[in-house]
């Protein structure tokens, strides 16, 4: 099967929008209806978010909507069932993004072949260690030619962004700075972490994600990659208006 | 010395793994710090000067060595030779003050300003904020709303000591939330923060090193035990399990002794099948928690489930990874003493012996009960903190 990411990447590689929702957010049945919003407002990726009880990276927004998430009694297999449903519907990329013990569960083998059969593009397990991916689960994501997509930070030593460079498939996520999600400080020296990171001509496309929440924000990011990922801003659009549709139609417009 | 078996219960590999279970599951954000500990944790605790000063704050500053008591009347009750480890005897009032000791002076050797703690009881905060007034570090404590509540001594404790205590409100209000908040804490500050675990949990290297600063207690057993007695080894060590500490500390020295019969106590809150419970090891499996692979509460789906106990310090779905693999591989066993149960042990050894625990280490003095001793058998509980902090709770039942 052809990974859409890959595909996207070899024709765009500026100004991508990426945004991140809560799988079974606000509704358990609402995550095809938001996934095909963002599609027609031009998203050019979706980063669909696997709920957890104990989200250790993220913030207040991202934690109440996986709270939320799951008690609408949101699962992998749910979310799965969702993609399958809508499988002819959904052209944008889509990403899984969410903690390792879910998936764990599920059974990473079955998790990888069920995400290909559902059309998914790639996965980020931000607290799967590289060492353990590359030992013990890689051979399922490229069985099932799905990206594996790592995240670095600010801290990230250079040694180590090259390491992840050469694991991951589709993109590097670029941690904007040392917060969890939802933090509206995008420091202020950025600009040298950037463009280091430019400097080493990694093989995969940049996105940058974190402390990105408006035009301002995103178009700054666009600067040093080839897009930027939205979260909790988005969230707390779809919070504060229940009607989908209009909800992220709003939103996108003030991004872009 | 000649072992017959390979396994070696007490040190993790290199990867951070006692059998299957450990590891450093952490999103990258975190990576630079952990891995700095990593290869720094075991340089800095075998320097000279660390020894020195960790041997002298242990003696000097939190009282070490604790009693090894051999208490008369509870061994007249159960027909058998009963010792407790006074670890109630440390200053601050638990086993807890022996692991920030020695964090703290990692910290100091990393070049660290700035602390935070989770704490269930109070009594890792209150360690935590102890030895960070004496190094004049920033302490900052997470706790769960509903402890803050139930242990409130120890919060005014931590606030007089100069910690500012931060309540965790999301979850079930306990400890794993107030892991979490630490954990979201140190992402945002990964420069000048050290981050204390309190027990033998979270990524490698901290099962590890928490485990080394805490293997004291087992280490005075034996010397106080062979004064006492002419042997070493006693035929059975008992104590409670939280997330590990001090049942890791008491096994320490005694895990590739394979006589020693060790018994580690988990809260079964309500009873074990009544969805009130912390007995992990009988209620879990599998999982990945604050960052290692280990046994833990949870759902079919991976939703690691809410626990519930009486003792805000044994109220946690997980449990460290050694000890996960001590019940796997059957080197312990794992007894669940129930809420009424630690109460009634709580006010048996006040009344037998004047000594008022906590009702965490009360959850090993039940597991008296329900084992099996010979007369001859030489039996040491681990009486991990005193019981004052737990008043609150044990006035409802005078
Ligand atoms: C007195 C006492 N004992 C035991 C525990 C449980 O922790 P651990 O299992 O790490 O020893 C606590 C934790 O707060 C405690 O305060």
């Amino acid at each position: 099967m052809n990974n859409k990411l890959i595909q996207l990447f070899q024709t765009e590689n500026k100004n991508l929008l990426n945004i991140y929702c809560t799988a079974g957010f606000p509704k358990k049945e609402s995550t095809i209806e938001v996934i095909l919003s963002l599609q027609k407002n031009g998203v050019d990726m979706v980063e669909v978010g696997m709920p957890y009880s104990d989200p250790i990276a993220d913030g207040d927004v991202i934690q109440a909507s996986n709270m939320v998430a799951l008690n609408n009694g949101m699962t992998i297999e749910l979310l799965f069932k969702q993609l399958n449903s809508a499988i002819k519907k959904i052209k944008v990329p889509i990403i899984l993004m969410g903690y390792l013990n879910p998936v764990l569960q599920y059974g990473i083998e079955k998790f990888c072949t069920h995400a290909a059969t559902a059309g998914v593009s790639g996965i980020i397990l931000p607290d799967l260690p590289m060492y353990e991916y590359e030992n013990l689960y890689k051979k399922y994501f490229l069985q099932n030619n799905l990206s594996f997509i790592n995240l670095i930070t600010p801290q990230t030593s250079t040694k180590r962004i090259l390491e992840a460079d050469n694991q991951s498939t589709g993109f590097i996520y670029a941690v904007s700075s040392s917060t969890t999600t939802g933090s509206t400080n995008l420091g202020e020296n950025k600009k040298e972490y950037f463009e280091k990171i430019s400097s080493l001509k990694l093989k995969n496309n940049l996105m940058i994600g974190f402390g990105i929440s408006n035009k301002k924000t995103f178009n700054n990011a666009c600067k040093y990659a080839a897009g930027a990922i939205i979260g909790s801003a988005y969230i707390k659009a779809l919070a504060k208006n229940s009607n989908i549709e209009e909800a992220t139609n709003s939103f996108i417009k003030t991004i872009r | 010395m000649k072992k017959n078996s390979l396994q070696i219960f007490s040190e993790p590999n290199s990867h951070g793994y006692y059998g299957e279970f450990g590891g450093a599951f952490i999103p990258e954000m975190l990576y630079d710090n952990i891995e700095n500990l990593r290869q720094n944790y075991l340089k800095i605790s075998s320097t000279k000067k660390f020894k020195q000063e960790f041997d002298l704050l242990l003696k000097d500053f939190a009282g070490r060595p604790t009693a090894l008591y051999f208490a008369e009347n509870l061994s007249k009750q159960y027909n058998t030779n009963i010792y407790l480890k006074r670890e109630d005897l440390c200053h601050t009032g638990a086993h807890k003050v022996n692991n920030t000791i020695g964090q703290v002076l990692v910290a100091l050797a990393l070049g660290k300003k700035r602390i935070i703690a989770e704490t269930g009881a109070g009594q890792h905060g209150v360690a935590t904020a102890t030895v960070c007034a004496l190094k004049g570090l920033e302490c900052v404590v997470y706790m769960g709303e509903k402890d803050i509540e139930r242990q409130a001594p120890n919060v005014a404790r931590m606030k007089m000591l100069g910690a500012k205590v931060i309540p965790a409100t999301s979850g079930s209000k306990t400890l794993k939330d107030a892991t979490n908040e630490a954990i979201r804490d140190w992402i945002n500050n990964p420069i000048d923060t050290h981050y204390i675990i309190g027990s033998v949990v979270g990524p490698h290297p901290y099962p590890d090193m928490v485990a080394k600063f805490q293997s004291v207690i087992s280490k005075e057993i034996k010397v106080q035990l062979f004064k006492k007695t002419g042997s070493q080894l006693p035929t059975h060590v008992i104590a409670c399990v939280g997330g590990g500490s001090n049942a890791a500390g008491a096994f320490y020295h005694f895990l590739e002794e394979k006589k020693v019969k060790l018994i580690a106590v988990e809260a079964a809150g309500c009873g074990v099948n009544t969805g009130f419970s912390a007995a992990t090891t009988l209620l879990g499996t599998t999982g990945i928690l604050h960052g290692s692979k280990s046994l833990l509460m949870q759902t079919k789906d991976g939703q690691v489930v809410e626990p519930h106990s009486i003792s805000a310090g044994l109220d946690y779905p997980g449990i460290g990874p050694m000890h996960a693999n001590l019940f796997k591989t059957k080197r312990a066993s794992f007894i669940a003493i129930t809420d009424k149960e630690a109460l009634n042990a709580a006010f048996n050894l006040s009344k037998s012996e004047g000594i008022i625990p906590a009702l965490e280490s009360a959850h090993a003095l039940a597991a008296l009960s329900k084992l099996n001793f010979k007369k001859n058998d030489i039996v040491v509980v681990n009486l991990s903190g005193r019981g004052d902090k737990d008043l609150n709770t044990y006035m409802k039942y005078l």
